[in-house]
């Protein structure tokens, strides 16, 4: 009996359609409701579980009352088994939350979510990486990679994923836009937490050289590439992300994944660090600055490591600049540039040019960055 | 309105004998072959041989092999051999970069000669005449092939290859006083994996190029990083998209400009025989796949041979011996006395019944047909080109450069997008019509990304069907894409679940360790 | 005009009407135009100077074998040579399996279309496995020198060392491959065997390990036939620093010799060679790689491993076993590289040992010894020979001291030559401390007449 979780968010993906950037706030949302619009995630949340169909009589959904996905479930025929607690409607983002960790305790293989990079930030709030998901698009920003590209799509990553047809999950990134700037047509992103999804490769094995390592192994390689040439003169400042992450597991020690943190003789110096806190540490020692690009679109500064300021980078100096990623990182980018965003023009201008990527151990790639 | 019987889809299907594994077949007592019996006066003479060894080195347990009859084994390895799509029997087009081509059955019968099957290599040159002149001529032809000056026949393939010119790069300099400095080696994201992996085995550190927007090499990023440091360029070209990087002569001028040496990986040069050499772009060191272009059989994997040409500065670091001849005593002959060399990379002297094979089909062909060869290669890639590019969904990496040589990495991005169909899907289902094709090397530059290199020996026709069945294919991607998710349908098994490949706790690589883990069928214990 | 133009056998699409046909349709005047991306100056603007080529099939078969012909066999003479390519009978069933078309020209396909290979391949896998006792054994590399090479570098990645000690009674040509392949991150130290023996000198061993130490390999039989009997205390000293115990073996010998698990080797490799392929001038060799089923050494093979899983529909299913490489920690951290390399002699093999079955290399190994006992009883008859030059026990080959006698081995095995007898391998110049001396293989395809005639020849020669 194959058991995933669903959990709907009614409410995302209603201000697209009449023109607002989300339904974050009671007033917007109200404002859209105002303006006609309907909500598109039972919609896309039936198209999503057609795939489904094919096991319907093995597969058991724990989803929630009413809109939340009880009504999806019932209007596509599967079996269901409903939650309690949640109300079952007018629902806010604390039930999603408290829905995805009573289904997650209940022991799914998957929890299936619909809605936006708001509702993405809630199931990670919830349950972080202890569960593996997939996201139905249905909301109108969709910054985070967790959502597959299309409500179909996710409906059949599940179905092979429940079959084992994959099996290895990655993670990704979930993201946070700031509202207010977004709907005023600046994207500033911050980096939020990371989920777990199946990696939609299905790994037809074989070929001439059979299978190939992993993304974590390959993390592990940078680590070990990044602490083999650790100088006894330096800091080093450790931006966010999995990728830098290895170091610090590498090294064995803690770490923030979305904060930044500082090493000092292999030794933990700091954790989670502020833009002052990072300048005051700059100030004694020489320093080198080791991150990895966040977000889909490869930007190395300003997506999710603002303590990164400008005057921080500025007192590392270029040539301590370490960027690590993995090939397939940098395959993502589809040929773009890097990209950088500091807030400051003159040293986005300075940053430009061709730097080399540690992408495994003793293999650097060179490759663009841009402003 | 007939059938266009060159390009009606056949109703195929896989052979499937659901042939148990051997041990299942096993029958106590049963023999297969007889073993000579040892002489009644020996045994009077030394006894029973097994008491002459230590106590504590005799084999107590009798080995656990499966015993079968003689037709029994035949019967089952042929089965095997039955639920396998050598090129012999199919269009194998779309094994990209494997360079699939007809290896001629009358070099079989060359290499199963008793001539080479029964000669040792350390019997007294006298008695092994033929073959070493066999070897040192064909070292002759792949001097003029390629323009470089001597080359080793050793290398067991291409990726061995990489590692002898690792060796050999590192070798020369150190012997200019710079082993230390030279410790980089730069190569490209489109290379084989092992461009990157065996240098690295030497203790180089590998910098790699991505491609520009024209699918070429970004010279640009590559001029940033050569310096003192780096030890070589090594480069495919044209590399595996089949785009020919036309700038190929600056970079070589570059890196000579610092020092360093420029290493050609040949495996792509199906499409350049009489057109392009090594030595025009100024390649220091290049290899070439024997059992690729040079049609020796692929052999499920091997054995097959990377052959490495050097130009004179380099030779003296070949690996040892050479094959020589001695023009006075009309002698060739096996030269050892060779100071500077790297030692060796592999036992004797190379894979003999492989060399062999290349040296005939280059003698079967001589200038003009191995001319020929590049040319048709040419030719079917671009007649493939112009179909493929016709269907729906598909495109071209790289679409804006036009050209390519001998093969073309194509992607089914736009199909993708519009059906949710994968390139993984559209594999599985091919093999349902008879054939196969290959994606391409990890990363995935190229997003769902499907490789064809149609050789010399693929004719109009054979084109023509294959590229009928990847209409079929793209047909019912847009109206039935369910088909192509469940396929394959007609294959010699049926979906095969891999979560047991990567657990410890589950996989089993030979059946004694299969027993171990579990029951009956996949029953854990 | 041109003379008509030839159409090849091999190029279906040589054939001109069919290249117009093509040309037009892709829309190009001539085939020159389809690589106009290739530079003016990088154009090869001559003919190449190869031979004249023998388009008749006949005639090419009268030019090869006109010169093959130049060869003289181990079958047309009695040869005694070994030193690692060694004279075996191969079973008809092998050979015929392995011409087979769809094995020989089979490559990368999938475990769908191709799961013929990747079964033959298990098999080959599971049954060397039942010789060495051991329940992880890779697909085929290069050759045996490959193997020691690999089992070296993965015991540094195992132990996170980068030191080895390697037994000086190894073949001198795979050391030279060992050397190459270790520099420059491996330290290779070299570890005496005792002189009267032949084996492995334990003194020596005790003085040279120590906690840098990744990996010890040994022979065994070593290269100059000396069975190893020392074998467990070998183990307790390697195992105390804390290294790996590595073994390369003749797989022939497992009949009878115990699998070096068996006296606590860690990692054991070897040639194929012995099973099933011929000799092919050296070029019909593969090595094997073994190990425990466990995850730390599982994790380091570069090469493939095949694994058995269930299918949808309960068949037999194949695949690639997914390695983990997980220390890349020491500067000897390369995943190494991967290759095409000896498959098909992988399944050469696999047929070999399903054609002797149990009680075949029983008989095998234990025939071996005899007639090579029997050898060196009769041998050491002739004035003028020493022998055995070891107190050890012998496999297959050991070594002829003729010190005594005069002669050179060159000399001798001119001399035997001339008789139709390919002599053993000339020791004098990789062993000078053993003088003029010669390394003799005797194994089941001699009879006693053959055995005869060289001890007959060797008194005629002195």
């Amino acid at each position: 009996m194959y058991k995933i979780g669903l959990i709907v968010n009614p409410i995302a993906g209603m201000g697209g359609r009449v023109g607002l950037k989300g339904t974050d706030g009671r007033e917007i949302l109200q404002k859209a409701k105002s303006l006609g619009a309907i909500s598109l995630s039972p919609k896309r949340t039936s198209v999503a579980l057609r795939p489904l169909s094919v096991i319907q009589d093995n597969l058991k959904l724990i989803t929630c009352p009413g809109d939340m996905g009880e009504n999806e479930t019932i209007s596509c025929g599967f079996v269901s088994d409903i939650i309690n607690g949640i109300k079952s409607k007018e629902t806010t983002f604390a039930d999603t939350q408290k829905a995805a960790r009573i289904i997650r305790d209940r022991g799914v293989d998957l929890l299936l979510f619909a809605g936006g990079d708001g509702t993405a930030r809630d199931i990670y709030i919830a349950i972080g990486t202890t569960l593996p998901v997939i996201g139905i698009p249905t909301g109108v920003k969709i910054h985070s990679a967790v959502f597959a590209s299309s409500p179909s799509k996710a409906g059949e990553l599940s179905l092979l994923y429940l079959q084992k047809k994959i099996h290895k999950l990655r993670e990704v990134e979930v993201m946070d836009i700031d509202e207010q700037a977004f709907r005023n047509g600046i994207v500033k992103a911050r980096l939020f937490g990371y989920l777990k999804i199946p990696y939609e490769r299905r790994c037809i094995q074989g070929g001439k050289l059979g299978s190939s390592p992993s993304e974590e192994i390959i993390q592990k390689a940078i680590a070990d590439d990044i602490i083999e040439s650790m100088n006894n003169d330096f800091l080093y400042i450790i931006g966010p992300g999995t990728t830098t992450r290895a170091i610090m597991q590498r090294l064995g020690l803690s770490c923030t994944l979305l904060g930044v943190d500082a090493v000092y003789r292999k030794e933990l110096k700091g954790l989670d660090l502020g833009e002052s806190e990072l300048l005051k540490l700059i100030n004694k020692e020489k320093a080198k600055l080791i991150i990895t690009p966040i977000g889909g679109q490869g930007y190395i500064f300003g997506r999710g490591n603002q303590q990164l300021s400008p005057q921080v980078i500025r007192k590392v100096k270029k040539e301590n600049i370490i960027i690590i990623a993995t090939c397939n990182k940098i395959v993502s980018l589809k040929g773009f540039p890097l990209l950088v965003d500091t807030g400051d023009l003159s040293l986005d201008r300075e940053l430009n040019g061709y730097v080399q990527i540690v992408t495994n151990y003793h293999e650097r790639a060179v490759y663009r960055v841009k402003f | 309105m007939g059938m266009n019987m060159k390009t009606k889809l056949r109703n195929y299907h896989a052979v499937c004998w659901d042939e148990p594994i051997i041990y299942e077949l096993d029958r106590n007592g049963e023999r297969a072959i007889l073993v000579p019996e040892v002489d009644k006066k020996i045994t009077e003479s030394v006894g029973d041989g097994i008491s002459s060894i230590p106590k504590s080195m005799r084999r107590k347990n009798v080995p656990q092999l499966p015993a079968l009859s003689q037709p029994q084994v035949l019967r089952h390895f042929l089965h095997l051999s039955q639920e396998n799509l050598g090129v012999d029997l199919n269009i194998d087009i779309g094994q990209g970069t494997c360079t699939m081509k007809y290896s001629p059955k009358i070099n079989e019968q060359f290499a199963n000669s008793e001539k080479i099957t029964e000669m040792h290599p350390y019997q007294d040159e006298s008695t092994s005449q033929g073959l070493l002149e066999i070897m040192y001529k064909t070292e002759q032809l792949f001097k003029e092939i390629s323009g470089l000056d001597r080359f080793s026949l050793h290398p067991g393939g291409g990726a061995h290859g990489i590692y002898t010119i690792s060796s050999i790069i590192q070798a020369y300099h150190k012997s200019c006083g710079e082993e230390g400095k030279r410790n980089e080696i730069i190569t490209t994201i489109f290379s084989h994996p092992a461009d990157a992996a065996a240098p690295r085995v030497k203790g180089y550190k590998t910098i790699i190029i991505y491609p520009d927007e024209n699918g070429c090499p970004d010279i640009e990023a590559f001029k940033k990083v050569v310096s003192e440091h780096t030890a070589a360029l090594l480069i495919t070209n044209p590399e595996d998209t089949g785009i020919y990087n036309s700038k190929i002569a600056e970079f070589t001028k570059i890196v000579h400009n610092f020092g360093g040496l420029c290493g050609y990986d040949q495996a792509n040069a199906n499409g350049l025989l009489g057109i392009t050499r090594a030595k025009e772009a100024n390649f220091d060191l290049s290899f070439f796949n024997l059992h690729k272009t040079f049609s020796s059989p692929h052999g499920c994997g091997g054995p097959g041979s990377g052959i490495v040409g050097v130009t004179n500065k380099l030779a003296k670091f070949l690996p040892v011996p050479v094959v020589d001849y001695d023009k006075k005593n009309n002698k060739y002959f096996l030269d050892y006395d060779r100071p500077d060399s790297i030692g060796k990379v592999k036992d004797f002297y190379g894979v003999i019944p492989v060399i062999l094979r290349a040296y005939a089909w280059i003698m079967s062909l001589g200038t003009e047909g191995l001319r020929e060869v590049s040319n048709v290669a040419i030719l079917n890639n671009n007649y493939t080109m112009k179909k493929i590019l016709e269907l729906r969904g598909v495109s071209m990496a790289f679409p804006e450069h036009k050209h390519r040589i001998e093969q073309v990495r194509y992607s089914w991005e736009k199909l993708s997008k519009e059906t949710g169909i994968t390139t993984e899907d559209i594999q599985r289902r091919i093999f349902d019509f008879g054939t196969h094709y290959w994606t391409s090397h990890e990363p995935w530059l190229i997003p769902e990304p499907f490789t064809i290199e149609p050789s010399e020996s693929y004719s109009k026709d054979d084109i023509d069907e294959f590229i009928a069945i990847l209409g079929q294919i793209v047909k019912e991607a847009y109206e039935d894409p369910k088909k192509l998710k469940n396929a394959p349908y007609k294959s010699s098994v049926h979906h095969i679940d891999h979560e047991v490949f990567d657990d410890p706790s589950k996989w089993a690589i030979t059946w004694r360790a299969y027993k171990k883990k579990y029951n009956g069928y996949f029953q854990p214990k | 005009m041109n003379s008509k133009k030839i159409v090849y056998p091999y190029i279906p699409n040589s054939e001109p009407q069919v290249q117009n046909e093509m040309l037009q349709e892709i829309g190009a005047n001539s085939i020159n135009e389809l690589f106009s991306d290739i530079p003016e100056k990088l154009l090869l603007h001559k003919k190449m100077n190869l031979p004249k080529p023998f388009l008749s099939e006949y005639e090419l078969k009268r030019h090869i074998e006109s010169i093959l012909s130049k060869n003289s066999t181990c079958k047309e003479n009695i040869s005694f040579l070994g030193a690692g390519c060694w004279q075996h009978y191969v079973p008809a069933v092998v050979d015929e399996v392995i011409h087979r078309s769809e094995f020989l020209t089979a490559y990368a396909g999938e475990p769908y279309e191709d799961h013929g290979r990747f079964q033959a391949g298990f098999e080959y896998a599971s049954m060397m496995g039942d010789m060495l006792e051991m329940d992880v054994v890779s697909i085929p590399t290069y050759d045996w020198s490959q193997a020691a090479s690999t089992s070296l570098r993965m015991s540094c990645r195992i132990t996170g060392r980068n030191e080895v000690i390697v037994s000086k009674t190894i073949n001198p040509n795979r050391l030279l491959v060992i050397k190459n392949y270790c520099n420059p991150n491996v330290n290779v130290v070299m570890l005496d065997f005792d002189s009267k023996t032949g084996l492995v000198d334990i003194n020596d061993l005790e003085k040279k390990i120590s906690n840098k130490t990744a990996g010890v390999y040994v022979e065994n039989p070593s290269y100059l036939g000396s069975i190893e009997s020392n074998g467990a205390k070998l183990s307790e000293i390697i195992h105390k620093a804390g290294a790996l115990f590595l073994v390369g073996v003749d797989p022939s010998s497992l009949g009878v010799l115990t699998p070096p698990i068996n006296y606590g080797a860690d990692i054991v490799c070897g040639d194929l060679q012995p099973l099933g392929i011929h000799m092919n001038y050296g070029g019909g060799v593969a090595g094997f790689i073994a190990t425990r089923d466990e995850k730390e050494f599982v994790s380091e093979y570069p090469s493939r491993l095949f694994g058995i899983a269930p299918t949808e529909n309960s068949e037999w299913g194949f695949g690639d076993v997914m390695w983990e490489r997980t220390s890349f920690a020491n500067r000897e951290s390369s995943k190494e590289f991967v290759g095409t390399a000896a498959a098909l002699w992988g399944i050469a093999a696999g047929v070999y040992l399903a054609v002797m079955g149990p009680e075949g290399m029983q008989e095998l190994g234990k025939g071996i010894i005899q007639r090579s006992l029997y050898a060196q009883k009769e041998i050491r008859k002739i004035k003028g020979v020493k022998l055995p030059l070891f107190q050890s026990a012998n496999y297959s080959e050991f070594v002829v001291d003729f010190n005594n006698s005069g002669k050179a081995i060159k000399e001798i095995n001119k001399a035997l030559l001339k008789k139709g007898i390919f002599g053993g391998k000339d020791l004098s110049k990789d062993f000078p401390q053993f003088g003029q001396s010669a390394l003799y293989c005797v194994t089941e395809i001699h009879t006693k007449e053959d055995i005869d005639k060289l001890v007959f020849a060797l008194k005629e020669v002195f």
